[in-house]
């Protein structure tokens, strides 16, 4: 079962288990919304941004322990940071999940978002994990309508 | 095709006390022999797709290899041989199904045509503003999409009805939905695909006549697992999916009544479908020629009828008891898991079975589960409106079929265990 604990690793399962900054904010200042139509699954991505920094930013919505600890683990990620930073580490972590299992992991540049190397076996489930990703794209591109991954 | 189907009356998959033997139905499926994840392979996602026994892959193979030809064409041997092999698949689609006369099994590419089939030739011609179109909650989207398009281009209205928490039918509201007098035709499954619920499709049959209607049952998932006969029924449409029943992908059947099909427009246009054409008239086929334009799928029809004479030198009989005794014992022992919450428990049942474990999201027991080398269905299964019905997103589903044992489901239930045991309680 190795293989298992490499894609359900222990910071998963905390995010997965205790979601870090879920909810809505009232009037953000962006929105999207993410619908994967493969499982099913919505997450809304809220964010407020003042001067080129996103100040807040808050998920809702229901899905599988992958992309319930995916939009933890982003939310806490690009708190803080420019728009540039946040699409730039959306990049290193879909390379993450997309590139050949023995490409080199940029450990320090990903800090937590290295806990999802694990899904790269699990090509099925690539999509659970980038689901907020590209919400969170989508939010910053400042589109309202829903976004699919397919 | 050359070789005799084999005699069905011969109990070659019975053990000698005459119990039904599993083990030596899976001898029939090279796929099975595989190990999958380090484990062997139990795969319990028929309701998706089920295998093809090796029968069923050497008749398509021989007429690829030694039949091939353009059918309903040619004056030399091969194309006899092939427009042979592919009117002797209807007959046995015929027969299979209970139909009285060939001409009344139209190939298409899925169940799933079969019901654009009809949507677009009989709906179109027959539906006026204000006619009702009466589907069910617990169909699978290709039974709800056609008929909500037809409704926009006609001016007709959808209908839907109820089911209880057990996942059946509510019969009087059905009735009741009826008695309006509107409903021109009734769309329902015969089974469901994410319950397993099997519909009363007799009793609906005679209330959707009694009603002034017409109705036509999806049985790609009943097909597979119950004797079917479509005069007993006494339906007017009803569609059933190759794959579902051990054929080949990208074959289907549609059975309709002959006096139907006869005044329904043609579906698409083309070669075969036509007896004569000029620029200014063209005159179509026969039934059900009118419905097949183009080469069909040749090989696929060959495979479906191979998989018929196959599911019947079993016995559609002895398929339905064995499946019975394994959802009898995969529901008690799914019931033993604490935290399990079985989705479709109705009383009349095919071996579908539906669940969540505690607030762990399907998908990830679907991972898990394939890490243990089982295959299951996660997600909506095609049927939102179902899920909705029961305030869900998403199940993990494990259906069965005949080749399937009681050891593959006690392997279901570990990996369930295990799955618990990943996310704790």
């Amino acid at each position: 079962m190795t293989n298992l604990q490499d894609l359900y690793q222990d910071l998963i399962l905390d995010h997965n288990k205790r979601p870090r900054n879920r909810g809505t904010i009232d009037h953000p200042a962006l929105h999207a919304q993410g619908f994967n139509p493969l499982c099913g699954d919505r997450v809304d991505i809220f964010l407020t941004v003042e001067g080129g920094v996103i100040r807040d930013v808050r998920f809702d919505g229901k899905g599988c322990a992958i992309s319930t600890a995916s939009a933890s683990i982003m939310t806490d990620a690009v708190k803080g940071r420019t728009i540039e930073q946040a699409r730039a580490l959306f990049e290193q972590f879909h390379d993450l999940l997309t590139l050949s299992s023995d490409a080199p992991i940029d450990a320090q540049a990903l800090g937590k978002l290295a806990a999802f190397s694990g899904v790269r076996q699990y090509p099925a489930r690539v999509k659970c994990a980038t689901l907020a990703w590209h919400t969170l794209n989508a939010a910053l591109k400042n589109q309202a309508q829903t976004i699919s991954t397919e | 095709m050359n070789s005799a189907p084999r005699a069905i009356t011969t109990p070659h998959h019975s053990t000698n006390n005459g119990a039904f033997d599993a083990e030596r139905v899976r001898g029939d499926f090279p796929i099975l022999r595989q190990k999958v994840n380090g484990r062997p392979l139990v795969y319990l996602d028929n309701a998706a797709t089920s295998q093809k026994p090796r029968a069923v892959l050497d008749a398509m193979q021989h007429y690829y290899a030694a039949d091939n030809a353009n059918i309903h064409r040619g004056v030399h041997t091969l194309s006899v041989r092939a427009t042979d092999a592919y009117e002797g698949a209807r007959a046995k689609v015929q027969q299979f199904l209970g139909a009285q006369r060939p001409e009344e099994i139209v190939f298409v590419r899925s169940a799933t045509e079969a019901v654009n089939l009809v949507a677009n030739t009989w709906g179109r011609t027959n539906l006026r503003p204000g006619d009702e179109v009466l589907i069910t909650v617990m169909e699978h989207h290709s039974n709800i999409v056609p008929w909500q398009m037809l409704c926009a281009q006609t001016g007709a209205v959808l209908k839907v009805a109820p089911i209880n928490d057990d996942g059946e039918l509510l019969l009087d509201e059905f009735e009741t939905l009826l008695k309006c007098g509107k409903t021109r035709i009734v769309a329902a499954a015969h089974v469901s695909n994410a319950l397993g619920t099997i519909n009363p499709a007799q009793e609906m049959v005679r209330l959707a006549h009694q009603g002034g209607a017409i109705i036509m049952l999806d049985g790609a998932q009943a097909a597979p697992h119950m004797a079917v006969d479509v005069r007993a029924l006494g339906c007017d449409f009803y569609a059933v999916s190759g794959h579902k029943m051990c054929g080949p992908t990208g074959i289907g059947a549609l059975y309709g009544r002959y006096d139907l099909l006869n005044a329904m427009p043609p579906y698409q246009g083309g070669g075969d479908m036509i007896l004569s054409v000029t620029f200014e008239k063209t005159t179509y086929n026969h039934v059900p020629y009118k419905f097949e334009a183009g080469t069909p799928n040749v090989a696929g029809t060959i495979g479906l009828g191979a998989a018929v004479d196959y599911l019947r030198s079993i016995g559609m009989s002895t398929i339905a008891a064995w499946e019975h005794e394994l959802l009898d014992y995969g529901t008690r022992v799914l019931r033993d898991i604490p935290g399990v919450r079985l989705i479709g428990t109705a009383k009349d049942k095919a071996a579908v079975l539906s669940f969540l474990v505690g607030d762990i999201h399907p998908h990830d027991v679907g991972t898990i589960l394939d890490q243990q080398g089982i295959a299951i269905r996660t997600g909506h299964h095609c049927a939102q409106p179902v899920m909705d019905r029961f305030g869900i997103a998403a199940t993990a589903r494990a259906s069965l079929a005949f080749y399937n044992t009681k050891q593959e489901i006690d392997a279901l239930a570990a990996g369930i265990r295990k799955a618990i045991e990943v996310f704790g309680p």
